[in-house]
């Protein structure tokens, strides 16, 4: 049993909570995830570790409460526990020595992002961060993004907030005016990592991803995880999360993401109706 | 009354329709008459061939004349004395390549049932502890020596090292990766042919020795292993993390939505209880027409799990005759009872999706068998001109699995085999790290779990004899 510590509201449905696990907080480095289940009767889901503090033996885990398992998991009080926390899992990201990266990050992106925008601001690397979000309420985790960037652009496809557009936006026009970057690093919805991949390979750009394909185990064992990295299946959990950008097969990971979306409303379904009778 | 007239008994289990629709288990055991009748045909062989087909040498004809004598409880602590899980061996393991093959009587055609004599006995003795009420027995004292071992995975190999161990006088801590514990007992093996209050009830007598099991711990990503030694805090480890790396067919179209790995297929359904779902939140999609591609023993599991979840037509498609099948007789004639169709001497040689990207057929290839191959097995070649399409929805792939790369791809030092296995330099599972031992499917390959059993034995039996010794010289 895992304890949460502390837990708040970050923006609608958008929640940071600190859980007690001092195995994976000692371990933990940059692209490194846990596998999370609620309850007994939960699944396992993936979650990024956002931040670790190893003395404190805590995890900080930032959560959208998208489905069932987010939803149950941000209803858990201070105080109470988590039934299980399996971690570090993944392969932590290689820190490239580079000089300048730029960074795109969308909704709850931003979360695995921050990680390894400490790990290359650590290491010396100057950042442009580029940060979107549907709407101005939306936006998260902005201040933690400014303080470790050189440079940051907001984006929204309102304009509520920033330049109103996509992430790619900024992106093409950074890339187009002539300024060269050594990284980029795209995290957010498949579509959005995969209009980025398409912007950068125009100009040959290395861009380094991070997938969120549906996972079980989460441990290399049952596969449900694959991916398609230059035409060759890989485990997301163990070979990844990260990858080159410029390689992955995002109309497959988009598909394979989708597969079980009936059972995820008949989920919610029964249990919100089970809910209200309670 | 001459004992060879009789003939052997024959488990009962449940009609083919009604255990096809839910997940109860299929065989229901002997009752004492049964199990007695079966005892007396027994010839009682002084030199005990049986007993030399049974990787843990489980003292056949003692427990069994227990058996006959109606001394259950007795029979069960028999059993034990070699054998730490009988209620799971006697459901599951491959009787028949075993000792049953090697009884006198299986000349004839008529081995005695050990299997089912070792299943009857451990489920009467569970009964009998349970009427008696012994829960909550007194807590176990302290170990009787300062060094503690660490075990990784609680597959059968390591729940039956750290049992034991603990028996030696060891203090044990089992690590478990998964939420849960018993390994393929629990993730691979469904309800209905292993019932996972089985599990808990083994797992259960396991720790009731002192065995301390630690779940949502990965070694080698959560704790270093050499560290865990280096430290002081475990004076020796046994790693059993078994075959966990599923293989694929690497045919085109295998990551269609609607191919599964037979793990992942297993894995939601037993270990996540999919088959609750929604009462349990993790969701399983099975088709109404599914191929389960393997004829092995996960074959089989994952043909009737697809039956059992509401699939119309289940079909084995193997690439070898019904000869070559590895399956166990048993499970081979409950599938096939159950109405799952063979596709022998078939080849997958592609997966055809939709335009959602879902499968809806499956291109194969006709096989003859050849000259035989380095197995001694009979090569299976493609008869040329001889592609069919079979429409199907789902594809369950249960080719086999490999060794689990999590733990020995972290550890420094630990040399491996050209499979990806842990080399191991003796019997009793010593490795190229001084105090770690291995056994079960991780240094052997996918086998069988009374082998991971009797690898887990040998290694405690080692791991004592070292510690011993150094105690002695010291
Ligand atoms: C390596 C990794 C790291 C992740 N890190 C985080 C994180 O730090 N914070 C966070 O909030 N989420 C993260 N996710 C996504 C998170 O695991 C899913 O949102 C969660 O599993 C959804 O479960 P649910 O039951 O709440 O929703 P469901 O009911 O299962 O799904 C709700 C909706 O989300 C979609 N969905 C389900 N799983 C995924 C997925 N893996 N990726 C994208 N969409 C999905 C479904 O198709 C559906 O439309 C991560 C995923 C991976 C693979
Ligand atoms: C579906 C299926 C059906 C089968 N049917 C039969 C049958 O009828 N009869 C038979 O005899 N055999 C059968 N087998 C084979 C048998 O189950 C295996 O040979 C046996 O379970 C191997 O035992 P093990 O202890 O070596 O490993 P496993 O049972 O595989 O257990 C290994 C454990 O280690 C854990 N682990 C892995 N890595 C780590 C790590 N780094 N840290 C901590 N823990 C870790 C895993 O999560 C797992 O729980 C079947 C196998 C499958 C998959
Ligand atoms: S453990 Fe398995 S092989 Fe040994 S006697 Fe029992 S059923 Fe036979
Ligand atoms: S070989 Fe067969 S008949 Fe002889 S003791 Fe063993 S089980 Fe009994
Ligand atoms: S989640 Fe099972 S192999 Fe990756």
């Amino acid at each position: 049993m895992f304890k949460v510590l502390e837990k708040d509201l970050l923006a609608e449905n958008i929640y940071r909570m600190v859980v007690e696990a001092p195995l994976v907080a000692a371990k933990a480095r940059a692209g490194n995830f846990v596998m999370v289940r609620v309850s007994d009767v939960g699944e396992r889901i993936p979650l990024t570790i956002c931040d670790n503090d190893a003395e404190r033996g805590t995890l900080t885990l930032i959560i959208q409460a998208v489905g069932k398992s987010t939803r149950d998991l941000v209803n858990i009080q201070v105080g109470d526990m988590v039934k299980d926390v399996l971690g570090p899992l993944g392969s932590a990201t290689e820190i490239k020595d580079v000089d300048r990266v730029i960074a795109v990050m969308g909704g709850i992106g931003v979360a695995p992002m921050l990680p390894l925008l400490r790990a290359y601001r650590k290491q010396g690397a100057e950042i442009v961060s580029i940060l979107g979000a549907r709407t101005k309420d939306l936006l998260i985790l902005q201040d933690e993004v400014q303080s470790l960037s050189d440079e940051i652009i907001l984006v929204t496809d309102d304009g509520s907030s920033g330049i109103k557009g996509l992430v790619t936006d900024p992106l093409r026009e950074r890339l187009e005016t002539g300024e060269t970057y050594d990284l980029a690093i795209a995290i957010g919805p498949a579509r959005m990592m995969q209009a980025a991949c398409k912007v950068t390979k125009e100009y040959d750009l290395p861009t380094l991803v991070s997938l969120n394909s549906i996972m079980i185990d989460g441990t290399g064992m049952c596969g449900g995880c694959r991916v398609s990295i230059n035409g060759e299946t890989k485990f997301t959990c163990v070979d990844g999360p990260d990858f080159d950008g410029h390689a992955v097969n995002f109309d497959e990971l988009v598909v394979r993401q989708g597969y079980y979306r009936d059972e995820e409303e008949h989920s919610h379904r029964c249990r919100s109706i089970g809910g209200e009778q309670v | 009354m001459t004992r060879a007239q009789k003939t052997r008994v024959e488990m009962p289990r449940r009609n083919p329709k009604e255990r096809g629709a839910d997940f109860k288990e299929v065989a229901l055991g002997l009752d004492p008459a049964m199990a007695m009748a079966e005892a007396e045909r027994c010839l009682n062989c002084k030199h005990k061939p049986c007993v030399s087909g049974c990787p843990v040498q489980v003292p056949i004809p003692e427990f069994i004349q227990l058996v006959l004598a109606g001394e259950f409880e007795a029979a069960d602590a028999k059993i034990k004395e070699k054998n730490s899980l009988p209620a799971i061996c006697g459901r599951v393991c491959p009787q028949e390549t075993q000792c049953e093959e090697v009884c006198v009587l299986a000349k004839r055609g008529q081995p005695i049932a050990i299997g089912m004599l070792e299943r009857f006995v451990a489920d009467q003795a569970s009964l009998a502890k349970k009427s008696k009420n012994t829960e909550g027995s007194s807590p176990k004292g302290e170990p009787k020596y300062k060094e503690r071992i660490a075990v990784i995975g609680s597959g059968p190999a390591g729940l039956t090292c750290g049992a034991d161990l603990a028996s030696y006088g060891y203090g044990v801590d089992i690590f478990e990766a998964l939420h849960d514990t018993g390994g393929v007992l629990r993730y691979g093996i469904p309800e209905f042919r292993l019932p996972k209050s089985i599990v808990d009830e083994e797992v259960e007598y396991v720790k009731s020795l002192g065995v301390n099991v630690i779940t949502n711990v990965a070694v080698g990503l959560t704790l270093d292993l050499n560290e865990m030694l280096r430290s002081g805090e475990y004076a020796a480890a046994f790693i059993a993390t078994g075959a966990g790396l599923p293989y694929f067919l690497n045919i085109p179209g295998e990551n269609l939505n609607g191919v599964y790995s037979a793990n992942e297929f297993l894995t939601r359904a037993n270990l996540m209880k999919a088959y609750l779902f929604p009462e349990y939140d993790t969701p399983i999609k099975v088709g109404k027409r599914v191929a389960v591609v393997g004829a092995g023993n996960v074959a089989m599991d994952a043909a009737r799990t697809s039956l059992r979840l509401g699939a119309e037509e289940v079909f084995i498609v193997y690439r070898r005759s019904r000869e070559e099948m590895p399956a166990r007789l048993e499970e081979i004639e409950n599938a096939e009872e159950e109405g799952i169709q063979f596709m022998l001497l078939t080849n997958p040689a592609r997966i055809l999706g939709d335009d959602k990207f879902r499968v809806r057929a499956m291109d194969c290839v006709r096989m003859e068998l050849g000259e035989p191959d380095s197995s001694g097995r009979r090569r299976p070649v493609e008869i040329p001109g001889s592609q069919f399409t079979m429409e199907v929805d789902t594809v369950i792939v249960a080719v086999g699995q490999g060794a689990n790369p999590l733990l020995t791809t972290r550890v420094e030092g630990l040399e491996l085999n050209k499979w990806g296995n842990i080399a191991t330099v003796d019997e009793s599972g010593a490795t190229s790290i001084p105090g770690v031992w291995a056994g079960g499917d991780i240094a052997t390959g996918a086998s069988t779990v009374i082998s991971a059993m009797g690898a887990g034995k040998r290694a405690a039996h080692a791991i004592h004899e070292w510690l011993t010794s150094k105690r002695d010289d010291s």
